[in-house]
């Protein structure tokens, strides 16, 4: 296997909140205490183990992003960031421009808290907002109220140089005039990144249940695309049009970190439930970490590692995946860098028939430059994969 | 061998419900046939889903011993016999070996329609028959009303029929010292050559084919070589026995009993129910009259849901019609479903009994087709073809005309229910024989295109009547009927496992529903898909579902693309239960739904 470039990215995940969001189906928990001296040094020798192996070729790459995502990561003590990336710096090269993102909740204690983030070497937010209604954030169980989210937001905006806010629509009777509204109010605050989810109910949430249960009236399929319809255009008018399905940016101020992993980047994960993917010898490798936290830093501190035993992808599962990814992204999959993860020409990888039925049908685009999915393709990208190769 | 003034035959009648084998039971615990450990309910009932569903599907006999009131022991055969109307077939063979019956007509619902048909028949059989009022211990018992109903409807004196409770025992008594008194003992001379009613056989898994008898003469006894006079089989009999219901092995069996041989015969097919029996190096003259053999009227498709488990049908039909000859089947080829097999049932029950015993006894997990009925068509070069499957009608330029079977039906309901059902049956073709009344109860007898039946007559009546309405139906004559091949298509592609013949007149709005019905089942695709129902290049009706607008997931991080792709490789091993309609691919659930699914 060829790796696609001489970079590799690091993501950390901190599990813990200060409550659970009804509709979060992330690995995030409700600790009443965390020893957060142990979990620095946890987090540290979990990020040593990655470097010792020879796929993250430490001392020859460089690290060209870190994302501390969670859970609620800016409930981190910045003394534990400020050390992880400095113990990057020892094993990778650093390079010039990196891209180091911290999610973190708009309240205002941990708004409170950015300066320090700032000074560990973070140099990109993403908020997550949700809502700039305050009824809509108590139906999302949010801690925050808008006015609240509207500080923190400011405040970020005078410390970091990138800022993203992430939210979510879609929600229960919310009618095409309320998101536009909503939407328009975003767009004036945001400056280079916003990602806009629609609301999506996960087996095993509080909203699961509700929905079976007693049904929570969410957007049918046709106003779902209509609300995804106006969004792609209200963000385009404004300058951040879609780079992918669900996240927007002024063009150069994608989110770099996500953007190597849709193009099938390698990434380390190191936290509970942190997966990652690396280019071996033979084959690519998914990496995960135990999910439970205790048991993750438990095991951590007794073997040195945070891993559950790692899986080889197949030819098959790794077209699926970088398919998968790239295929959400507005500028798709590059003929080229395809060929040189892969080894395989997109045509000789993929079926003629079902591929011209869909481009026959206006949900692909095949051409010189590589594979992309049309708007219709994008808003239908789960059934157009099955079709490509389910 | 008993005395034959001291043997009694009888069968017993009754509607399903009406407690009939709650009343063997009885009887056979009072005889001592059982001890109370062996007891069970419905013990004649040994199929499991016979016991569930509370009817008894293949015959079983019983020898009781009695000792009656004047002192004397009698030997009483008691023939358990099927209550529908699809198993006719078997209560005919069953009355033919009886001397009497017993009528039990539940004291509160009174007279039901099948109970009529089989009424009817041992009438003609010479029955002597023993009216018996059953549940009266039910606070809506009114024995007065339906001992007039009985006279009434079913012509017979009811004024000394006995008053029951097979569940408490009350009057159970009774039940047997009359038919001591009331019924005949059988006729027959033991000197002469052997002559016996071959009335069943089945394949029993400790004793192998096992032969049910009825002797009219002579001696049956373990070592006698016989011969089954109609397909010329010579055996050995290695054992003789009786019901008790144990099997029991006995010395021999004389004129006027009932009971079964084995004699090492290997399969159940080489006994022709009805066949007469004899004694090989003396035969008896002439043979008995015999049974006409029962015919499939109501064919479908079963197919495998899974593919792979086309082997596993073939050997499991196989395995049934060991002991259950009525059925047919033979294979046939879907573009919509696959592999599997046409096959052909004595009516709908049966069709329903057959493939839940597939599933349940086989573990199988079927599809089954529209049913429908044996078609005649007559093709312009004079020739007839016998059509078991609406997706072989030959070409309509060839076709002179199509005749299809209608049945006589006669429906027992409630007066304020009359003027729907009446309703129903104008709708469905119906042609009124008959109309009587009976206490506040009417009798309606209509001639019917069974195609109309077989398609959700039942269901309707049923919901109509609020399940206070029963029916019964004796196939009647084949007639010339306005017929057209309804097709269905998908994606302008016909789904031959859809496709239906119906009355012209009907036509549309069944071809509509049936579009309709798809139009929700098959999930939005990329595509819009036309559904159209049409007769030849005709179309009828028709529905679009419109092109599918959003289908993705919102998040992909991490650990979302593990579960998307699993979810993506899972979606491949799904294919295999799609089909292909031109460029759209539906799945094989959408059509079984759509078939399961009955008209409201």
């Amino acid at each position: 296997m060829r790796s696609h470039s001489s970079g590799i990215s690091l993501y950390v995940h901190w599990p813990f909140c200060l409550a659970k969001c009804p509709y979060c189906d992330f690995n995030s928990h409700v600790a009443d205490t965390i020893d957060h001296p142990a979990w620095r040094r946890a987090l540290l020798t979990a990020l040593d183990h990655f470097a010792i192996r020879e796929e993250t070729g430490a001392g020859e790459k460089y690290l060209t992003s870190i994302f501390f995502g969670g859970g609620t990561p800016s409930l981190i003590d910045p003394a534990t960031v400020a050390a992880l990336i400095e113990r990057a710096g020892d094993h990778w090269k650093i390079d010039a421009n990196i891209e180091i993102t911290l999610e973190a909740n708009p309240t205002s204690v941990e708004a409170g808290r950015l300066t320090d983030f700032f000074a560990a070497g973070v140099n990109r937010a993403s908020l997550g907002i949700q809502s700039l209604d305050d009824a809509a954030l108590k139906f999302l169980g949010r801690e925050h109220s808008a006015a609240e989210a509207l500080k923190a937001l400011e405040t970020a905006k005078r410390i970091f140089p990138r800022i993203s806010f992430d939210l979510i629509y879609g929600r229960p009777d919310e009618t095409i005039k309320g998101w536009r509204g909503e939407l328009s109010q975003a767009l004036d605050l945001a400056t280079d990144h916003l990602s806009l989810y629609q609301l999506t109910i996960e087996k095993g949430t509080p909203f699961y249940t509700r929905d079976r249960d007693i049904g929570l009236g969410l957007p049918g399929e046709n106003s779902a695309a209509d609300l995804y319809e106006m969004t792609l255009e209200m963000t385009a008018l404004a300058g951040l049009p879609a780079y992918e399905i669900s996240n927007h940016a002024r063009p150069g101020f994608e989110a770099r970190h996500n953007l190597d992993i849709w193009r099938g980047g390698d990434y380390m994960g190191i936290g509970p439930g942190a997966h990652g993917r690396l280019t071996g010898q033979k084959a690519r490798l998914a990496t995960l970490q135990i999910s439970n936290p205790a048991n993750w830093l438990a095991q951590v501190e007794e073997r040195g590692h945070g891993g559950v035993p790692e899986t080889s992808l197949s030819k098959e599962e790794t077209l699926h995946e970088l398919l998968l990814t790239g295929l959400r992204l507005t500028d798709g999959i590059e003929a080229t860098h395809f060929c040189s993860l892969t080894g395989l020409t997109l045509k000789a990888a993929l079926d003629d028939r079902r591929l011209e039925r869909l481009t026959t049908g206006g949900f692909l685009i095949f051409d010189k430059a590589g594979l992309r999915t049309t708007d219709q393709g994008r808003l239908c990208l789960n059934t157009v994969l099955g079709e490509l190769v389910g | 061998m008993t005395d034959l003034s001291h043997i009694r035959n009888f069968a017993i009648i009754a509607h399903i419900d009406h407690g009939k084998s709650t009343l063997a039971d009885r009887l056979i615990q009072i005889c001592g046939g059982l001890s109370t450990r062996e007891m069970q309910e419905q013990v004649l009932d040994s199929m499991d889903i016979e016991r569930e569903r509370g009817i008894t599907i293949k015959a079983q006999t019983v020898r009781l011993t009695y000792k009656a009131k004047d002192g004397e022991t009698y030997i009483l055969n008691l023939m358990d016999t099927p209550g529908h109307v699809d198993f006719a077939y078997e209560v005919s063979r069953s009355l033919a070996a009886c001397e009497g019956s017993l009528l039990v007509v539940d004291a509160s619902q009174g007279v039901e329609a099948q109970t009529l048909a089989n009424v009817y028949q041992a009438i003609e059989n010479n029955h002597e028959i023993v009216p018996v009022l059953n549940k009266v211990d039910l606070p809506a018992a009114e024995p007065e009303r339906v001992r007039a109903q009985i006279e009434e409807v079913i012509g017979i004196d009811a004024s000394e029929a006995i008053e029951i409770s097979a569940k408490t025992g009350l009057g159970v008594a009774d039940v047997l010292e009359a038919l001591v008194k009331h019924l005949p003992p059988p006729e027959g001379d033991a000197t002469l050559s052997l002559k016996a009613l071959l009335v069943d056989s089945w394949y029993d898994p400790y004793l192998g084919v096992v032969i049910l008898l009825r002797l009219r003469e002579g001696v049956i006894k373990k070592g006698m070589k016989i011969r089954m006079m109609a397909t010329g089989g010579t055996y050995n009999v290695d054992r003789v026995g009786v019901f008790t219901p144990k099997n029991v092995e006995v010395s021999s069996l004389g004129p006027g009993e009932i009971g079964f041989i084995t004699a090492g015969i290997k399969h159940v097919a080489d006994c022709q129910v009805g066949d007469t029996l004899t004694e090989d190096r003396n035969p008896t003259a002439e043979a008995l009259s015999g049974f006409k053999p029962s015919v499939p009227v109501v064919f479908c498709g079963l197919f495998p849901i899974d593919a792979g488990e086309y082997d596993d049908l073939k050997e499991s039909l196989s395995r049934l019609r060991l002991n259950d000859s009525s059925f047919e089947f033979e294979a046939e080829t879907s573009a919509a479903l696959g592999f599997g097999f046409r096959c052909g049932f004595l009516g709908l029950l049966h069709l329903e009994i057959v493939q839940e015993r597939l599933e349940r006894e086989f573990n199988l997990d079927l599809i089954t087709t529209a049913p429908s009925v044996v078609y005649r068509v007559h093709l312009t070069d004079g020739t007839m073809l016998e059509l078991h499957n609406p997706a072989d009608l030959p070409d309509p330029v060839k076709i002179d005309h199509i005749e299809e079977p209608w049945i006589k039906a006669t429906i027992l309901v409630p007066d304020e229910y009359l003027g729907a059902i009446l309703q129903l049956c104008t709708d469905r073709r119906g042609e009124q024989i008959d109309l009587t009344y009976a206490g506040n109860r009417a009798m309606a007898v209509y001639l019917l295109p069974l195609n109309e039946v077989v398609f959700d007559f039942y269901d309707r009546l049923k919901s109509i009547s609020k399940g206070y309405a029963s029916f019964d139906y004796d196939m009647d004559d084949y007639r010339e009927g306005n017929l057209v091949k309804v097709s269905v298509l998908v994606n302008a592609e016909p789904v031959d496992a859809l496709s239906f013949i119906s009355h012209a007149d009907r036509s549309e709005s069944r071809g509509r529903v049936i579009c309709e019905r798809l139009k929700e089942l098959i999930p939005r695709q990329l595509f819009k898909i036309p559904i159209q129902a049409a007769i030849g290049g005709r179309v009828i009706a028709r529905e679009t579902i419109s092109a599918m607008r959003k289908d993705v997931t919102a998040k992909c991080y991490g650990g979302d693309i593990t579960r998307k792709k699993k979810l993506l490789e899972k979606q491949k091993k799904g294919k295999k239960k799609m089909r292909q309609f031109g460029k759209v691919e539906i799945p094989q659930s959408a059509f079984i739904q759509a078939l399961k699914t009955s008209e409201d």
